[in-house]
Order: structure tokens, then C-alpha cells, then sequence
């Protein structure tokens, strides 16, 4: 049994309830939803918060609804309510790409997207695909409501816009036609932090050009969707040349580091590897939306 | 032979339908397991029982300076804190190892590994003990540490065993085995060598629960109650009674549900020793059960073999000689357990189920600055990197000749008709088919159209790997002439008692981890009595209750407890028919036995169930002379020699050519263990096995970074395979029975970890043929083969 160090708990009843303990137990409090990241970190004294304030009850930020063009998530869906959604799947067959590999069904059956953001780990995968997906984070606090884009709101590893007398309520993903995205991971083994994966976003024209396209990586060292892809993409026929070539760009534009899970080579040739097979299935994915 | 009931268990189904002997039943011990029910250490609470926690160094190398326990001895909970200068004075500050070396208990001059024990705090509860670890200030002078073993021998290496007066360097022992000259006078002459240098990394048996003691001392009467996690409760008190000068029939070794063990259970850590020591100051009990970092970075590993290989051969693929020199990492402390005289164990089988002219080996351990060990987790005692350098080797040669690797392995077995079998080494194989075993699983795994299906695929690009292995494994040690832990011989001790209504409790020495003894000793004990299983009690893990024997590891439960049940079942058998005479009022040898009951040869319906002359044997009737009133029996079984298992494991894998991940698509082992007492049990030991060594295969490693930090502290970062990474096993078998073995029986609970790591390797190694790879180390990770395929296998370590 590891023990983490002495703290206290408190169980927050309502979003305004969760935000009034913040502000009382300031910046050594930290909110607990799924647990499966600060738990661990606490049972071995890497992180030392004095106050948990859970955030399990609050039933009104589990939520999937689509509202006009847009799908609206709650912060505290489960991962595995994320996996099981038929139309989470049929709008953004990425979402379900990466929650079959993230962790395990017991980290799935607890985690929570909110909870997945905010960890910002940067071998998490939900970041990765909310950014290439162009979701707005609805952030709430003493001051009201802020609705912020991906890249505003994650900041780099471990970091992300919300202050700590704020909470995550919501992420809003636009619906848009005609689009398509995949993600793939690289992992030892499952349940294993990532070696790399790779999220993509397409979005083809009525000429099958494509329109817009966005490419993230994840544990590469890439904290947000590759600048200049969309230049690179718009307008080209999704073909094997232009999938080589924005894997290219991906190896050229990260920045991994060597650690057990391998050498920054190997990292290197993923981001292109994987780049391309995501982009491959996401145009795939975009053309049968658009058949369809 | 032995008749084998090979049916599915039905719980359901009448007495009629369930196998009074051996046969597929479910095993005794699981209702109590699945339903949450197991008693584990950590399980047991004592009435007034303190708790202890232990702080470990956070550093590899360093000098102690200095330890202030002020701080925590305020903390309101603590009752007591024990630092190596309080050992000292107990003469408890170093405990004997397994291997002739010396442990610290608690550091008093030097660290000599990162997690090593340097104080332990006793308090009112957990919590506050782990609390408290934070209110020790110690203070470290930092040296260069050794983490690397094939710089160990440099002359400018920091000398880490310098409290041995007069050491100078790292080196622990020098052995070899074989005939040096006659090998080297073959591979001058041979066809064919190659050569290769194999490396076995280190990792970790990461049992279930981690390990854990709770000593409870009493004071009034000297007794001291010692539950612990180990394998081996026996010899544990007899070493207690040694280095604590407790008497030893004043020690009661009690080994509840384990939650597992693979070697992890068998020495005596510090830990144990702290609990004990915090009794008897305290005055109450005290638990210590360490956590999982605890237990992956300070406890006994496994491996860590850098092997170079050698093997000699004519042309057309006749294997003449094999030589290897190994240098072993041992850690810090030599604290392997091996019952050999040889410091490296069983190695020397090295020679595989081949037919050699000739054989060498050499082994140099080295001191490093890492936890010590090396103890088991499933090896056989070193068994398992002397196949896994084998099966690489002939492998490698199988590809320099360009022949089928399979088909190398069939031309050089040893023949049926060789058996017994003295190897180059000074082994003697009891029996084998080789041969049969092969082509079952090659005729399982349809060899041939693999290896249609991998031509057209690698016509397409697709990388498909097809490995062979054949193991031969030595277990059951061992007979008292040769072997013995620390002076204590490897017989092992059986009582029987059958009870008046014909119930029976059979004691046994060896102590279960999960292989099942509660059903396969009761099985054993039906077959020779034919009184159901479920009617026989088995007592184990506790000292007080057993008779004496060296314990479970080394896959040595059935070979020597088994035969040890077997002859004393056979011995109340005896004794049963002079009572069943003198109860039916005929000579003992006018009768005759059949399963459960004597009859009189020629009328077989006057006789005596086991029932009715264990009734006999408690009640009024008039025994012969010289016969007790009781159907009690017991003996001690010194075996006569080893018994050796063997297995042909074939694997399939597939590569992803674009990231390197590996994926065994199938697995075919073929086991040989003997007599089969329960298949339903071997099949479970074997796919847990085989699970193992996917984990190795694929993704354990114990790492260390230059500063001798340990990289495997967690789950997080140690892996283990999980469902998701194993297919279908798929399980075949031949019966070859142990010649010597009361029951024929040979064990199989380390089988498949020995044998199909190299499998494993194999079809990988394989399936990148097409880019030039004759060799490639563990673990296969997904960055590791994609190096390979580069053109770039680099070594683990």
C-alpha cells in the first residue's frame, strides 16, 4: 500500500458548491474527478495537495448533447461513456480512436475528459484530440464563463489555462460536414503511456480537395496541432504524396525526447509514420461522410 | 503407466463422475479466492499490533554520515526508531545470505543500492509510520556508483564491498564447468562457429502482494510467531534460530495465502528481520508489508546475464559444442539462492536437448550497485538463461546453415534410447522423447503451412516471424548428497494421518503460492488410498504444524513433496492391509488392493474399505503385533536424482514494418512433465508461464540510469503483460514418466517461463530476417525492433 502524504476531503455538491471550496482552500486544493492521474502521483509524494475537493457528484457536467452544429461534452463524462457514444463516433471517429486506447477499462470506467485536459500529461490523448478538432474549453469561475480555443487553453505539459479557483464545465466540438479523423497510438504495452500517436482532422471540399485539415501529435513534444498543415493540405487531393510529405513536416516540427519507451529517432520516424497513417484514415473517414 | 483421467470438472456432476485420483478437478483452493476470501498477510491483524515502515536510501553509492531521528521520534505515534548503530549492538546490523555473503540489515558504513534500508520506524499505525520516514534527516557524502556490470572488473571501478577486509575489486567468484580443452579442440576443428553475445536483462518477479512480515514476540514465554511472506518456512526458522539466537523450537514460521511468489519469497529480507527486531523492543506485534516501489526496486530480481555464446558444428548441421562465458550481475550483496555447490546454479545445463561432443562454461559474478538477488522468479535456478542461450544459439546457427530450425533441433536431440542421458556438464537426464514432442507441436501449429503463409507474405512485405524452441528444464532438487541452502539438505518430510471415519489431513513442507497444492496433494493421496480428494486435508505454512523441508521453489513441489505424499500414502497402504487382515482374520498377503479397499485374492467381495479399516485401526479390534492403533504414517524423501521436463514451444508473431510493435499471434507449447496429476493445474502453470514470458520477451526490464537510479519503481514504469498481449494458448502434451520419481511426476511450474522466452525471440528475430537480423536482446519493444530493422540491435545493458 503507498501512502500519500496527509490531506484533507471535501465533497463539492454543485458547480458554484466546487467553486466557493476553491476559492476557501486556495491554491493547495486540487479537484479529484476521476483520480487516476493525481492519485498515483500522490501515493508517491510527487504531488502533495492539503485539499481534495471531489467533484463526483456533480452530475450536471456529465453530459453528451447536441446543440444546432455544434456536440457539447460535460467535463466529468467517463471516458468510457466517450467510447460507447454511437454519435460521438459517427461526428468525430477520433474520440473513439483514442479512448480505445487509453488506459484500461478501469481507468476508462473513472477517468473523465475535464480531468484528462487538465492533467495535460504530455502522453495524454484526449489534448491532441480536442486540438486538432478546434474544441473550445467552457471554463468557469469567480468571474463568470470564459470559452477559450484548445490552443488557449493548453498551455504545454502539465499546464493549462484554468486557474485554480476555476473549473473545466464543458468542451464544444463544431460539427462541420464532410469530415473525417483518426488517431493512432504507439504504446509497449496497453495501458502503457504513449511511445507517440497521432490525431488528424480533415475536412474535404465538394471537389474531394481537401478544405482544412489540422495534425497533432501526442508525447512527441508537439504541445499543439502543427502549425502550417492546413496550408500544406488545402486545396490537394488527398493522395500517398501528400500524406508523405505532412509526415515529413510532423518529424520536422517535433521536438520528442529519448526516455525508456525509446530514442528520439525512433520518436521521430513515429511522428511520421503515424501522421501519415492518421491523415490516410481521416480522408478516408471525410470521403465516406461526404458518399454518405 | 499411470492412467490419466482427462475430463472437465463438473462440480455438479455425483461422486461417480469425478475422478478419485488424478484427473481434471477444480482446484480446492479457488472458492476462497475468487470469492475475496484468500488470507493474506496483510490480511492478519493482531491484537495491539504496531505497524513499521522503512526508509530507504535515495541514492546508489554514498557514505552514511550521519542519521538524526529526533524529529521523528517526537511524532506523537512513534513508538520506535531503529537505525543499523542500534543493530549493531544486537549483532543484527548483517543477516547471512543464501549465497555465503552478507547483507546489511539497516545501513551502518555505506549505501550500496538505491532503495537500500537505513532505518525503520515503528508506530501506532501505518500512516504515521510512512509519515514519520519524513522526519528522519540523514545526511549522505555521495560516491560514484556501479551500475554498469561490464565495467564492474575495471581497475578504476568504485570497489563497492570495501567493509571486506582486504577486497580490492567487484569480482565474486570465477567458476566454469565442462571440459575446456576437449571443447576447444572440437570447435578448432569444426565446420562452423558462430558466435554471439546474448543478454538476459534484469527484471523482476513482481508477485501479487508484495512482501511482508508480522512478528509477534512474546516475551513471557520466549516464543516468537513470525508470519511471512516466504516460500520456504522451514528453512526461514532454522536460519531465524541462527542469526537471531532465538531457539528454534521457539519459532513458529507461519506462511498464510501468499499472493503469489516466482522466487520473489524465498530469501529473508531486512524487512523481516526489522519486524522482528521491533517486536521485541516494542513488546507488541508489528506488521511491515512493503509497497509496490518497495518491492520493485529492493527486492530479489531475476537474470541480468550478459552471455557470450559459442557453438561449433559440421556443415550439414550435426551440433558438436557449445561454450559460453557469462558475466552475472549479483547487485550489491551475493544474495542468490541456489542449492548447488556451483555459484551460478543450474547453468551448467546449458547443453540444452542436445547431443554434444563436448561443452563449456565459464561465469563471473560481479558486485554492482544494485539491489541484490537473483534468487528465482520462475528460473530453476539459472535454468532459464542457459535455454534461453541455447535456443538463441541454434537458432543463429540454424540461419548460418541455412536450414529450418526445427529440422537443426531434430537432427541433434538426444534419442529416446540415450536416457539416461549424462550430459558434458555432469548432469544425467532421467527420460525424454524429444523427438515426439516436436512433431506434436509442429503438427499443432501446422509447421508447414506457417511457413507457406510467411513466403507469400514476405513476397507482399508483411513481416511474419515463426520461433522454435525446446527446452529441457532440471528440477526437484535435489538429492542430500548434492544439494543443500545453507548446510540444510533438500528432503523434504510428509505426515498422513487418516481419521477414524476415514477422512484424511496430509501435512506436507512445501508451501503453495498459487500452484495448488491443496488439490494436487489430496489428488495424489486419493490415488494411492483411493479416498476422495475432497476428503483429504493438506496442511501447510506453518511450522508448527508440518514437518520439516526446504519449501516450494525451483518447480520442486512435486518431484519432492510429491514423491514424499506418494510414499507415505503408500506406506499407510501397508499398513492398512496387515489391520484389513486381522480384521477379515487372513494373512496380509492373501489380500489384494484395489483402489480404496483390500479384498481377499480370489472372494473379492470380502474385504475392507480404507473407511472401514481406519475405523479398525482407532477402534477395538486386535491388531497384529508391532501395529499402532492408528492409520498415521510419515517419511522424509530424499530423491534420488533431479527429474528434467522438457517442451517444444512454437510462436508466431507479427511485425508492423512501419512501427516496430510485435504481436504473438500464436502460441503452441507442447509440455512434458511426467505423470500428469491434475491437467486443468498444468494447463493454468503453463499459460501463466507463457504470460511471463511475453512479459519478458516483449517489455520487463529493470533499468538503471548513470546515476544508478532505478527506472523500474512502479507498474507505471515496470510492465507486465496483460490480456491484451497474449493469444489463445494453445497446449499440447506427451507423457514421459520420471524412471526414478515415485509417481513419474517431474513438475511444470516453471516450465513454459523457461522455455518460451526464446520462442518468443526467435519468431521475432525471424520475422526481420528480410532486414539482415541474426540476433536481436530483450525486451522487443516497439522502439528496440524498429532499431534492428535499422540495422542498429543494441544490447539492454
Amino acid at each position: 500500500m503507498q501512502i500519500p502524504a496527509p490531506f484533507d476531503y471535501v465533497r463539492a455538491t454543485t458547480v458554484e458548491n466546487a467553486l466557493e471550496l476553491l476559492a476557501r482552500y486556495g491554491p493547495d486544493s486540487r479537484v479529484v474527478a476521476g483520480g487516476h492521474s493525481l492519485l498515483p502521483m500522490m501515493k508517491l509524494r510527487l504531488s502533495r495537495p492539503e485539499w481534495l475537493i471531489d467533484i463526483n457528484d456533480l452530475y450536471e457536467l456529465d453530459f453528451i448533447l447536441r446543440d444546432g452544429n455544434k456536440l457539447r461534452v460535460g467535463a466529468l463524462t467517463r471516458h468510457t461513456t466517450l467510447l460507447e457514444s454511437e454519435e460521438v463516433a459517427g461526428l468525430f471517429p477520433i474520440v473513439r480512436d483514442a479512448e480505445r486506447v487509453i488506459a484500461d477499462p478501469v481507468v476508462r470506467n473513472r477517468g473523465t475528459i475535464g480531468g484528462s485536459l487538465c492533467q495535460a500529461d504530455p502522453a495524454e490523448d484526449l489534448s491532441t484530440v480536442c486540438g486538432v478538432l478546434g474544441a473550445e474549453a467552457v471554463i468557469r469561475g469567480p468571474g463568470g464563463e470564459r470559452i477559450l480555443s484548445m490552443s488557449e487553453f493548453h498551455r504545454g505539459p502539465y499546464e493549462t489555462a484554468v486557474g485554480h479557483d476555476e473549473l473545466l464545465c464543458e468542451l464544444r466540438f463544431g460539427i462541420r460536414p464532410r469530415s473525417g479523423s483518426a488517431y493512432e497510438k504507439v504504446e509497449r504495452r496497453v495501458g502503457d503511456w504513449a511511445v507517440g500517436a497521432a490525431g488528424a482532422a480533415v475536412t474535404l471540399a465538394a471537389d474531394g480537395t481537401v478544405d482544412d485539415a489540422a495534425v497533432g501529435l501526442t508525447a512527441l513534444g508537439l504541445d499543439h496541432p502543427l502549425a502550417g498543415a492546413a496550408a500544406v493540405l488545402r486545396g490537394r487531393h488527398p493522395d500517398e504524396e501528400l500524406f508523405a510529405e505532412a509526415g515529413r513536416l510532423a518529424a520536422e516540427a517535433c521536438d520528442p525526447v529519448a526516455d525508456q519507451r525509446g530514442p528520439v529517432d525512433y520518436k521521430r520516424h513515429l511522428a511520421d509514420e503515424l501522421t501519415q497513417r492518421v491523415l490516410r484514415r481521416a480522408c478516408a473517414r471525410a470521403a465516406q461522410m461526404q458518399e454518405g | 503407466m499411470t492412467v490419466i483421467h482427462d475430463r472437465q470438472s463438473n462440480p455438479a456432476a455425483g461422486d461417480e463422475d469425478r475422478p478419485i485420483g488424478y484427473g481434471r478437478i477444480q482446484r480446492k483452493e479457488d472458492p476462497r479466492f475468487v470469492r475475496g476470501k484468500g488470507h493474506y498477510l496483510d490480511d492478519i491483524v493482531l491484537p495491539g499490533m504496531l505497524h513499521g515502515a522503512i526508509l530507504r536510501a535515495p541514492v546508489a553509492h554514498a557514505r552514511l554520515v550521519s542519521i538524526d531521528t529526533t524529529n521523528a521520534l517526537a511524532h506523537p505515534k512513534v513508538v520506535a526508531v531503529i537505525t543499523g548503530k542500534d543493530l549493531l549492538g544486537l549483532k543484527l546490523a548483517w543477516a547471512p545470505t543464501l549465497s555465503a555473503d552478507v547483507q546489511a540489515v539497516l545501513v551502518t558504513d555505506k549505501v550500496r543500492f538505491q532503495g537500500q534500508e537505513v532505518a525503520f520506524v515503528v508506530a501506532e499505525d501505518r500512516y504515521a509510520a510512512r509519515d514519520a520516514l519524513e522526519l528522519i534527516d540523514v545526511e549522505y557524502d555521495v560516491l560514484p556508483p556501479l551500475v554498469d556490470a561490464r565495467k564492474a572488473l575495471d581497475a578504476d571501478a568504485p570497489v563497492i564491498r570495501d567493509e571486506i577486509e582486504g577486497r580490492t575489486d567487484n569480482r565474486i567468484f570465477d567458476w566454469e564447468m565442462g571440459d575446456k580443452a576437449e571443447t576447444d579442440a572440437v570447435f578448432a576443428a569444426a565446420d562452423v562457429v558462430v558466435s554471439q553475445e546474448v543478454v538476459y536483462p534484469r527484471v523482476h518477479p513482481a508477485p501479487m502482494e508484495t512482501c511482508g512480515a508480522v512478528a509477534d514476540f512474546d516475551a513471557v514465554n520466549g516464543k516468537l510467531t513470525l508470519y511471512e511472506t516466504t516460500q520456504a518456512p522451514h528453512a526461514h526458522r532454522t536460519l531465524f534460530a541462527i542469526v537471531a539466537g532465538i531457539p528454534e523450537h521457539k519459532i513458529r514460521i507461519v506462511s498464510p495465502d501468499i499472493g503469489g511468489g516466482f522466487g520473489n519469497k524465498v530469501g529473508i529480507y531486512p524487512g523481516y528481520i526489522l519486524a522482528v527486531v521491533g517486536s521485541i523492543v516494542s513488546g507488541r506485534p508489528v506488521k511491515w508489508v512493503e509497497d509496490r516501489s518497495e518491492n520493485l526496486m529492493s527486492t530479489s530480481f531475476a537474470r541480468d546475464y550478459i552471455m557470450q555464446g559459442e557453438i561449433a558444428a559440421t556443415r550439414d548441421g550435426k551440433i558438436l559444442a557449445l561454450r559460453t562465458h557469462v558475466l552475472a550481475d549479483h547487485g550489491a550483496f551475493n544474495a542468490t539462492a541456489q542449492p548447488t555447490k556451483n555459484p551460478a546454479g543450474f547453468f551448467s545445463i546449458f547443453t540444452g536437448s542436445y547431443d554434444l561432443a563436448a561443452a563449456h562454461c565459464s561465469v563471473t559474478g560481479v558486485y554492482t550497485n544494485k539491489a541484490p538477488g537473483g534468487v528465482a522468479y520462475a528460473c530453476s535456478f539459472r535454468v532459464t538463461e542457459a535455454v534461453y542461450l541455447v535456443e538463441r544459439m541454434v537458432d543463429i546457427l540454424a540461419r548460418k546453415l541455412d536450414m529450418d530450425p526445427a529440422e537443426l533441433r531434430l537432427k541433434n536431440f538426444i534419442k529416446p534410447e540415450q536416457f539416461p542421458y549424462a550430459n558434458k556438464t555432469g548432469w544425467v537426464y532421467d527420460s525424454g522423447n524429444y523427438e515426439a514432442a516436436m512433431r506434436l507441436s509442429m503438427q499443432l501449429a501446422g509447421y508447414e503451412d506457417l511457413r507457406r503463409e510467411q513466403a507469400e507474405k514476405r513476397e507482399r512485405g508483411e513481416l511474419m516471424g515463426i520461433g522454435v524452441s525446446f527446452f529441457t528444464e532440471v528440477v526437484g532438487a535435489g538429492p542430500r548428497k548434492h544439494f543443500d541452502i545453507v548446510g540444510l539438505g533438500m528432503a523434504d518430510g510428509a505426515e498422513l494421518r487418516v481419521h477414524p471415519t476415514g477422512k484424511a489431513v496430509v501435512r506436507i513442507s512445501v508451501q503453495s503460492q498459487g500452484q495448488g497444492h491443496e488439490t494436487t496433494f489430496a489428488q495424489i493421496v486419493a490415488e494411492e488410498l483411493g479416498i476422495p480428494p475432497e476428503d483429504i486435508e493438506v496442511v501447510h505454512g506453518d511450522t508448527d504444524q508440518t514437518p520439516f523441508g526446504l519449501g516450494t521453489y525451483g518447480s520442486r513441489s512435486t518431484p519432492v513433496s510429491g514423491g514424499a505424499v506418494a510414499l507415505v500414502a503408500r506406506k499407510v497402504r501397508e499398513k492398512a492391509k496387515l489391520i484389513a487382515g486381522a480384521m477379515l482374520e487372513t494373512r496380509p498377503e492373501d489380500l489384494e488392493w484395489e483402489k480404496g479397499r483390500w479384498f481377499v485374492k480370489g472372494d473379492p467381495s470380502v474385504g475392507k474399505t480404507m473407511a472401514e479399516i481406519a475405523m479398525g485401526a482407532h477402534g477395538t479390534i486386535a491388531l497384529p503385533e508391532g501395529v499402532d492403533g492408528n492409520l498415521d504414517a510419515e517419511v522424509t524423501y530424499d530423491p534420488p536424482n533431479l527429474t528434467f521436463p522438457f517442451g517444444a514451444y512454437i510462436c508466431v508473431v507479427d511485425i508492423d514494418p512501419g512501427t516496430g510493435e510485435v504481436k504473438v499471434r500464436r502460441f503452441i507449447a507442447v509440455d512434458d512433465c511426467g505423470t500428469r496429476i491434475n491437467p486443468m493445474i498444468i494447463e493454468g502453470q503453463v499459460h501463466g508461464g507463457l504470460t511471463d514470458g511475453v512479459g519478458m520477451a516483449l517489455m520487463e526490464i529493470i533499468e538503471f540510469d548513470e546515476d544508478g537510479n532505478c527506472l523500474a519503481g512502479s507498474f507505471m514504469d515496470y510492465l507486465i503483460p496483460t490480456a491484451m498481449e497474449v493469444p489463445d494458448w494453445e497446449t499440447g502434451f506427451t507423457v514421459t514418466p520420471s524412471p526414478h520419481h515415485p509417481i513419474g511426476a517431474k513438475g511444470i511450474g516453471e516450465s513454459a517461463t523457461v522455455g518460451s522466452p526464446p520462442a518468443i525471440v526467435n519468431a521475432v528475430v525471424d520475422a526481420l530476417a528480410p532486414f539482415g537480423v541474426t540476433h536481436m536482446d530483450m525486451p522487443c519493444t516497439p522502439a528496440r525492433v524498429w532499431a534492428a530493422m535499422q540495422g542498429r540491435a543494441r544490447p539492454p545493458i
